[in-house]
C-alpha cells in the first residue's frame, strides 16, 4: 500500500511535534553550553534548563526543584525504585521491600526484581488487588522502600486506582510510606497534578507525548527528597540526584511537548476515547474479536484486542505490509514476540496471549485513520482466517 | 546467502529468523546475537527481516519427541522433525497465509522442476548434501520451496558471503543437536536428558549367551550399533545390537551379528506416488551416511547385501540416483526387528 501508513502504535512512541522540533533546533544549530560551566554559553544553557524545568513542573502541579531530568522513563523508574531502596539501606533497613503490581512495565518489574520485590496480583482487567496490596504493605512494615503502581498500563490501557493505593499506604504506614507511579503512558491522558497528586515519585518519558526520545523526568516531591539516593554517580547535576551533563535541548523539547499535551489533554482524551471506541466497536463486530479489558477500566486510546485463531505475529506482519502500525505485548531481546507477563497476570492463558494485538491512538490520529485501519485490519483478519 | 541468490535472481525477498529454542545452546543458534547477525545481514542486503517465535511448536514437535525417543531407547531425528514440523510446515504455512509464494532455506539440496513435476535432489556439493534431512517432504511442500544454495558448492557459498562482506562467512557449519548445550558428546546429552526424564542404569548382556557383561549407567543413552562406552572389555569388538529399556538391558554382540537383511519402516512418506514392492532404491540411514542398494518391500526394505542394522528410530531416506523418492523411520519394536532379520 503506497498511501501514508496509519500509526496506531502511539504507546510505543509518538511522532515528534512540530513545535517541539522548532524549540529544540536552535540548540543544535547554534550550539548549547554545558549547564555546569560558568561562562555565558553555560549560563544560557542553565537558563534554558531552568525554564524547561519550570514549564514541565507547571504541568505537573509541582515545584521546579521537584523535577529531575533523566534519559527517559526507564531511568526514572530505576532512580525511583533503586534510589528509595538505597536510601532505606542507608537508614539501616536490612532488606528493603518494593511492593508493585503484577502488570508493571519491565523498567519497574525488573528493577523491583533486582531488589526485594513483592507483587500484588491483578484482576482480569489488570487492576491491582488493593486488599493484597494492603497486606503486602503491612507485611513489609518498616522494611518498605516504596510502593510502585503504574498509572496507565502500556499494554492494556488499564487505569490503576493510584489514589486509593496511596491512601492505603498512608493508612498502613502511618504516613511514612513512599508511593511511586510510572506515568509514562499516563501523562498523555491524565492530569497528573490531580491524578498523581498523592504520588511521591512520578516517572515520565517525553517521547510518549510528542517529545523527543532520550529524555524523561522523575518528579520527586519535596517530602520524598531525603529518602532518595542517586543511582548514577558522578557530578552534582539535578540536585545531586542524577549525575551527567543534562540533555538541554531534550529537556526543552520535553517541556514544550508537556505544555502542549497539558493544554490539549482534555480535548485529545475525549477525541481519542471516541476514536478508540469507534475502532473497538467496528473490529469486535467480527467473529472472535474481543477487547482484553473492560472499557470503563481503561483509557480509550489504548485498545488491546484478542483475535481468536490468529497469531499476533502474523497479523502484525500483514498489517505492516498493508500500512497499519500496531504492536503486541512484549518482545524479547531477539525481537521475537514473547508471552506477555501482563496478559499472564490477568489470567490469559499462554495460547490466547499469542492472539492479542494492541492498537494505541495519539494526538494526531484522525477518524479517517481509524476507519481505514478498520478496513485494513478486517481484510487482514479475513485473509489469515481463510 | 539464499536471500542474496534469490534477490539477485529478481525475487521479492523478505527474510525471517525462526526463534525455536529459548534455552542454552552452543551454536549460538536462536540466541540474541545470532538473530542480530541475521538482522544485520538482511539490513545490509536491503531486505526486511522478521523474527518468528516458534518455541512452543519446537518444544512440542522436536524437543519432546527427542526426549521421548531416548526414553524408549530409540534414535531421535531432531533435524528431520524440525524440517517436517517447523520449517516446512509451521513456517511454510505462515508464509503462505501472509501471501508469500514460496519459502527458501539455506539447505544444501536442490528442488528441480520439470514437466514430470517437482523433485528433491542432492546438493551439488555432495560432501555437504543435506537432502537426507529433507527426505520427508512431499511434492506438495516442495512446490513451495526454493533451495538456491544447493546449486552451489559450499566454498563458493563462503566466497560469495565474504565478497558481500556478510558477517556469517566465517561461521562454523551447523552441527550436533542445536538445543543441547555443553559441547559435543555423550556427556552433554546425558545432562540435557537428565533434566527432562529419568535415566535408568542397566546391564550389557551377551546376545548369544545371556551372560551379563557389564553395568551401564543409563540404558537410554546407548544407541544400536554403538561400540564405545559399553564397558565390555573381553572378547574382541562388541556392539550394541538392541536397546531394551523396559528390561534395562542392552544386548551386545560381535560385528557380524550387527548385520541384518532388511529393515521395517514406519511413517513411510513418498515425494510422489508410493513405490511398489520390488522397486530398487538407494537407501541412506544417516545425514552423511553412504547410500546402499535396497529393494522396497511391503513394510520396509530388503538390503541387496546384508548390512549393519539401522538403529530403531533412525530416518532412512530413499533415493533414485540423486533424487529423493521417500523416507521412513526404522521400526523400533525389537520383536519385529528380529522377525525382519530371520525372514
Amino acid at each position: 500500500m503506497s498511501s501514508r501508513p496509519i500509526n496506531l502504535d502511539h504507546a510505543a512512541t509518538t511522532p515528534l511535534r512540530e513545535e517541539v522540533l522548532e524549540a529544540m533546533l536552535p540548540f543544535y544549530r547554534n550550539g548549547v553550553g554545558n549547564p555546569s560551566g560558568s561562562h555565558s554559553l553555560s549560563r544560557a544553557a542553565v537558563r534554558a534548563l531552568d525554564d524547561a524545568r519550570e514549564r514541565l513542573a507547571a504541568t505537573l502541579g509541582a515545584a521546579p526543584r521537584e523535577v529531575v531530568f533523566t534519559s527517559g522513563g526507564t531511568e526514572a523508574d530505576n532512580l525511583a525504585l533503586t534510589g528509595t531502596v538505597r536510601a532505606a539501606l542507608d537508614a539501616g533497613v536490612g532488606s528493603p521491600v518494593i511492593v508493585t503490581s503484577a502488570v508493571e512495565h519491565p523498567a519497574v518489574r525488573e528493577t523491583a526484581k533486582a531488589a526485594n520485590g513483592w507483587t500484588a496480583p491483578v484482576d482480569r482487567d489488570a487492576v491491582v488487588d488493593l486488599d493484597i496490596l494492603k497486606d503486602l504493605i503491612g507485611k513489609a512494615g518498616d522494611a518498605l522502600a516504596c510502593v510502585s503502581l503504574m498509572l496507565v498500563n502500556n499494554e492494556t490501557g488499564t487505569l490503576q486506582p493510584l489514589g486509593d493505593a496511596a491512601e492505603i499506604v498512608e493508612q498502613v504506614t502511618g504516613g511514612g510510606g513512599l508511593v511511586h507511579s510510572d506515568a509514562v503512558q499516563g501523562f498523555a491522558w491524565c492530569d497528573l497534578s490531580r491524578e498523581a497528586a498523592e504520588a511521591d515519585l512520578v516517572s515520565l518519558s517525553a517521547h510518549k507525548f510528542g517529545g523527543p526520545q532520550g529524555v524523561g523526568a522523575l518528579l520527586v516531591r519535596e517530602r520524598a527528597r531525603r529518602r532518595l539516593r542517586p543511582v548514577l554517580f558522578g557530578g552534582p547535576q539535578e540536585q545531586e540526584l542524577r549525575a551527567g551533563t543534562q540533555n538541554v535541548a531534550g529537556a526543552v523539547g520535553m517541556s514544550v511537548a508537556a505544555e502542549l499535551t497539558h493544554a490539549e489533554r482534555e480535548d485529545a482524551r475525549r477525541r481519542c476515547d471516541e476514536l478508540g471506541d469507534r475502532l473497538v466497536a467496528a473490529l469486535t463486530r467480527m467473529d472472535g474479536v474481543e477487547p482484553a479489558v473492560a472499557r470503563k477500566r481503561r483509557v480509550g486510546a489504548i485498545c488491546n484486542l484478542r483475535f481468536r485463531g490468529i497469531r499476533a505475529e502474523e497479523l502484525l506482519l500483514l498489517l505492516d505490509a498493508l500500512g497499519v502500525y500496531a504492536s503486541a505485548g512484549s518482545a524479547c531481546a531477539s525481537g521475537a514476540l514473547e508471552p506477555s507477563p501482563v496478559l499472564a497476570a490477568m489470567g490469559v492463558d499462554a495460547g490466547a496471549a499469542k492472539e492479542h494485538v494492541r492498537f494505541s491512538l495519539g494526538y494526531e490520529t484522525t477518524v479517517d485513520d481509524v476507519d481505514s485501519a478498520v478496513r485494513i485490519v478486517s481484510a487482514a483478519v479475513e485473509r489469515l482466517r481463510t | 546467502m539464499a536471500a542474496v541468490l534469490l534477490r539477485d535472481a529478481g525475487h521479492e525477498v523478505v527474510t525471517a529468523t525462526m526463534k525455536l529454542w529459548s534455552g542454552a545452546s552452543d551454536s549460538g543458534c536462536c540466541s540474541v546475537a545470532d538473530v542480530e547477525d541475521a538482522r544485520r545481514v538482511a539490513s545490509r542486503l536491503g531486505l526486511d527481516h522478521h523474527v518468528f517465535n516458534f518455541t512452543d511448536e519446537f518444544d512440542e514437535a522436536v524437543v519432546g519427541p527427542y526426549v521421548a525417543a531416548h526414553a524408549a531407547g530409540l534414535t531421535p531425528n531432531p533435524c528431520v522433525e524440525c524440517n517436517r514440523h517447523l520449517k516446512f510446515a509451521a513456517f511454510l504455512a505462515r508464509a503462505l497465509r501472509l501471501g508469500f509464494d514460496v519459502i527458501a532455506t539455506g539447505h544444501h539440496a536442490r528442488v528441480s522442476r520439470d514437466a514430470s513435476g517437482v523433485s528433491l535432489r542432492r546438493g551439488v556439493d555432495l560432501a555437504k548434501d543435506q537432502s537426507y534431512v529433507l527426505a520427508c517432504l512431499t511434492a506438495t511442500q516442495l512446490q513451495r520451496v526454493l533451495l538456491p544454495v544447493g546449486e552451489m558448492t559450499k566454498p563458493d557459498v563462503r566466497r560469495l558471503a565474504a565478497t558481500l562482506g556478510l558477517g556469517t562467512a566465517s561461521k562454523p557449519d551447523s552441527q550436533e543437536v542445536c538445543f543441547v548445550a555443553g559441547g559435543p558428546g555423550r556427556e552433554s546429552r546425558r545432562r540435557f536428558l537428565e533434566d527432562r526424564m529419568d535415566l535408568h542404569p542397566g546391564v550389557a548382556v551377551d546376545a548369544a549367551t545371556g551372560a551379563v557383561l557389564s553395568r551401564l549407567p543409563a540404558v537410554e543413552l546407548v544407541t544400536v550399533g554403538q561400540r564405545r562406552g559399553l564397558g565390555v572389555a573381553a572378547g574382541g569388538r562388541r556392539f550394541a545390537l538392541e536397546v531394551d529399556v523396559a528390561n534395562r538391558r542392552v544386548l551386545v554382540g560381535d560385528e557380524a551379528s550387527l548385520d541384518v537383511a532388511g529393515v521395517q519402516l514406519a511413517q513411510r512418506s513418498w515425494v510422489d506416488a508410493p513405490l511398489g514392492d520390488g522397486s530398487r532404491v538407494d537407501a541412506q540411514a544417516s545425514a552423511h551416511g553412504r547410500p546402499f542398494p535396497a529393494v522396497v518391500t511391503a513394510d520396509g526394505l530388503r538390503f541387496e547385501v546384508p548390512r549393519r542394522r539401522i538403529a530403531p528410530g533412525q530416518v532412512v531416506a530413499l533415493y533414485d540416483g540423486d533424487r529423493v523418492v521417500g523416507s521412513g523411520i526404522a521400526a523400533g519394536a525389537a520383536a519385529s526387528l528380529r522377525a525382519a532379520v530371520s525372514s
